[in-house]
């Protein structure tokens, strides 16, 4: 086994932010605003970097996907503890449209080039949600997946997954290669250290398009319109049962 | 939408008092003008407080209660011995980094972040002016903070005029015998590491050395924990000298160049408390904002009244002017440059005074609710009241910048 890992990264706007969609309604603005790795993502790395300092995997390579700003994610993975970083170079219009299926077209890609032993990927981004990349990128490999994890075990050729699951924890074994994704209790990541920070300045990352890797990034996909939330209606109160259930009759819900 | 409500609600119930101050408008950001590098340090720094600190710094205040343990993890990541050099144990990182750093800590918990910079201080000072086994005997375990530092220069009868001091310091054999006391001795009792000025020689800067004196030293001892108005996460106590003998090995550099490196040392303290000032402004900036926006009288938001939209813009306004006088003023003793020194005095003047009425005017805004130890605001006010006294009153700073500028040459 190649004993190394790839871990994606993705650059989101930070969890903190209060979002604000763009007065054309074609999607949030991002210009001037925070942005910080994907929280699932810096458990994925944390993972990863946790195997190679119990020595069970060798090396950490972190990848993403998108324009220059990305390698600040990269370098983040980096002063946590990734050896090396690859970013695929992605702008203008491809980035915008820039999806799960493309992204784990690369994933797929990079992952055979590299011989990596294991993909891990964080559950899904906090930006769109999609839960996908993970899935796609196994199915695209045709490797075994462990998908919302909460507890990965490396056992010689085979990995035990303990998965979060609506009914409650599920525990698969797993063929390697295969793709983790991380969920939320699988580790708490750790700060980087200042020593990190400044070793992370020295490890190389790599440059790579999408055409070099024989990917296509065509969108299958077309935003119409991005819109807020409805806003929260106000409640009513009622006097007594005999109105709720009124209410709700009027309301269509009973 | 379930992953960021969940990451969210997960941070929230650990962090209830966190502001996000690293994503704040950017009009205020404190990441402006660094470099990538300084952005990761300040982002750790960020993180760190918002985590780690700033959940705990009420309790630590009313508890007084020293956090040894969060000092210790802060020490893991580095911030224990951020200016001194890697071969001790240190991170070797610049005045400037180090300004970043703190004014990010200090969001967190100012208390002790100030705390934090007096050891970073004294591990610089053993650092810069030990000889290599000092450096080797104390600098790793200052870094780690496996130890903790004082720095003892004030005395019950010394404050501004440092240089009176009378704690002597009598050769015989190999040892010091030091008598006398010092005052207002922040972590004393608590820390194991002594930086000590004392009288070696005859009056005045030139008589004076510097001795490192360890906790548990026979003839040490220690006054009563102080009840202060704030800076209550670390303990102040006296140190008392009564025939202690210290080993002439632990005298840094030469007899009666004790002053100078006090000083010395004083320049980066004097840096790293107007940062930490800073790094409360920025906070209390954030929170009267938030308030005014959300506060209602009259009919209306507290944010459309003219008064307070202009209080509002004039306390941003010298935050930044604060943030850049400070961080020139770490660029240029980095840099060792002439003007240091004055720059340093500079920066602390104006930026803990200004930063005082930043937070000040910020309790002011909250009206009633600022009063209250519910709201942060008036912890910030209280923690930082004591940065325009020590490491050398505003006054002293107007000594020595007048100084230089009438001493033309």
């Amino acid at each position: 086994m190649s004993g190394r890992v790839l871990v994606g990264v993705k650059r989101v706007i930070d969890y903190a932010v209060k979002i604000r969609v763009k007065p054309d309604h074609s999607g949030v603005v991002t210009d001037g605003v925070k942005h910080s790795m994907n929280p699932f993502c810096e458990i994925a790395v944390e993972e990863a970097v946790k195997l190679k300092e119990k020595k069970l995997i060798k090396e950490v390579v972190a990848v993403s996907c998108g324009p220059q700003q990305v390698q600040e994610t990269i370098r983040t993975a980096l002063a946590m503890g990734a050896d090396r970083g690859i970013h695929v170079e992605v702008s203008g219009k491809d980035y915008d449209n820039m999806g799960p299926l493309q992204v784990s077209k690369i994933m797929a890609a990079l992952a055979k080039k590299e011989e990596a032993q294991l993909v891990i990927l964080g559950k899904q981004a906090i930006d769109d949600d999609c839960n996908q990349t993970g899935q796609m990128t196994a199915a695209l490999l045709d490797w075994p997946q462990g998908t919302f994890a909460s507890e990965v075990t490396l056992e010689g050729d085979k990995v035990k997954v303990v998965r979060e699951i609506d009914g409650g924890l599920e525990t698969i074994k797993i063929n390697t290669p295969a793709v983790v994704t991380a969920d939320l209790r699988l580790n708490t990541p750790r700060y980087a250290t200042l020593p990190n920070i400044m070793k992370a300045k020295k490890k190389k990352i790599a440059n790579v398009k999408p055409a070099d890797l024989g990917v296509d990034m065509a969108s299958r996909v077309e935003v119409l319109r991005v819109d807020e939330p409805p806003q929260r209606q106000a409640g009513m109160k009622v006097e007594t049962v005999e109105d709720l259930v009124g209410k709700l009759k009027e309301a269509g819900r009973i | 939408h379930g992953a960021i409500w969940e990451w969210g609600a997960l941070l929230k119930s650990t962090t209830e008092t966190v502001l996000h101050i690293s994503i704040f408008n950017s009009l205020l950001t404190a990441a402006h003008g660094l470099s990538d590098e300084q952005r990761e340090f300040q982002k750790v720094a960020f993180d760190f407080a918002a985590n780690e600190m700033a959940p705990y710094m009420a309790e630590w205040d009313h508890k007084e209660i020293f956090p040894v343990e969060t000092m210790r993890k802060a020490a893991q990541l580095g911030f224990g011995g951020i200016y001194v050099q890697p071969e001790v144990g240190g991170s070797g990182l610049s005045r400037l980094d180090t300004s970043v750093i703190f004014e990010a800590l200090s969001t967190g918990c100012v208390s002790t972040t100030a705390y934090i910079s007096i050891h970073n201080m004294c591990a610089w000072m053993i650092d810069t002016f030990g000889n290599t086994e000092q450096r080797e005997k104390y600098c790793p375990d200052l870094c780690s903070m496996e130890k903790f530092a004082s720095y003892c220069l004030t005395e019950p009868g010394s404050g501004s005029d440092a240089a009176s001091l009378l704690t002597t310091a009598q050769l015989k054999g190999d040892h010091y015998i030091l008598n006398g006391s010092k005052a207002f001795i922040s972590g004393g009792g608590d820390t194991d590491v002594y930086v000590v000025m004392c009288r070696t020689g005859g009056k005045g800067a030139k008589g004076i050395s510097c001795l490192v004196v360890e906790k548990g030293t026979p003839g040490l001892s220690f006054g009563k924990k102080e009840k202060k108005v704030g800076w209550n996460s670390q303990p102040t106590r006296a140190v008392i000298f009564e025939d202690c003998a210290v080993p002439v090995a632990n005298r840094l550099g030469e007899e009666g160049q004790g002053f100078t490196i006090a000083m010395k040392g004083l320049n980066g303290g004097r840096i790293n408390i107007a940062s930490c000032s800073l790094g409360a402004a920025h906070a209390c900036v954030q929170l009267a904002r938030d308030h005014l926006l959300v506060r209602k009288q009259f009919g209306e938001t507290l944010s459309n009244n003219q008064y307070l939209q202009f209080r509002l813009a004039e306390m941003a306004t010298k935050l930044v002017a604060s943030r850049l006088l400070v961080r020139e003023a770490a660029t240029a003793l980095q840099e060792n440059r002439p003007d240091a020194v004055s720059l340093c005095s500079m920066a602390k003047l104006f930026v803990t005074d200004e930063c005082f009425n930043i937070c000040n005017q910020a309790l002011q805004m909250h009206g009633g609710y600022g009063y209250l130890k519910d709201y942060a605001v008036q912890q910030f006010v209280r923690d930082i009241r004591v940065h325009q006294i020590l490491e050398g009153t505003n006054e002293v700073m107007r000594m020595i910048i007048s100084r230089s500028l009438l001493t033309e040459s």
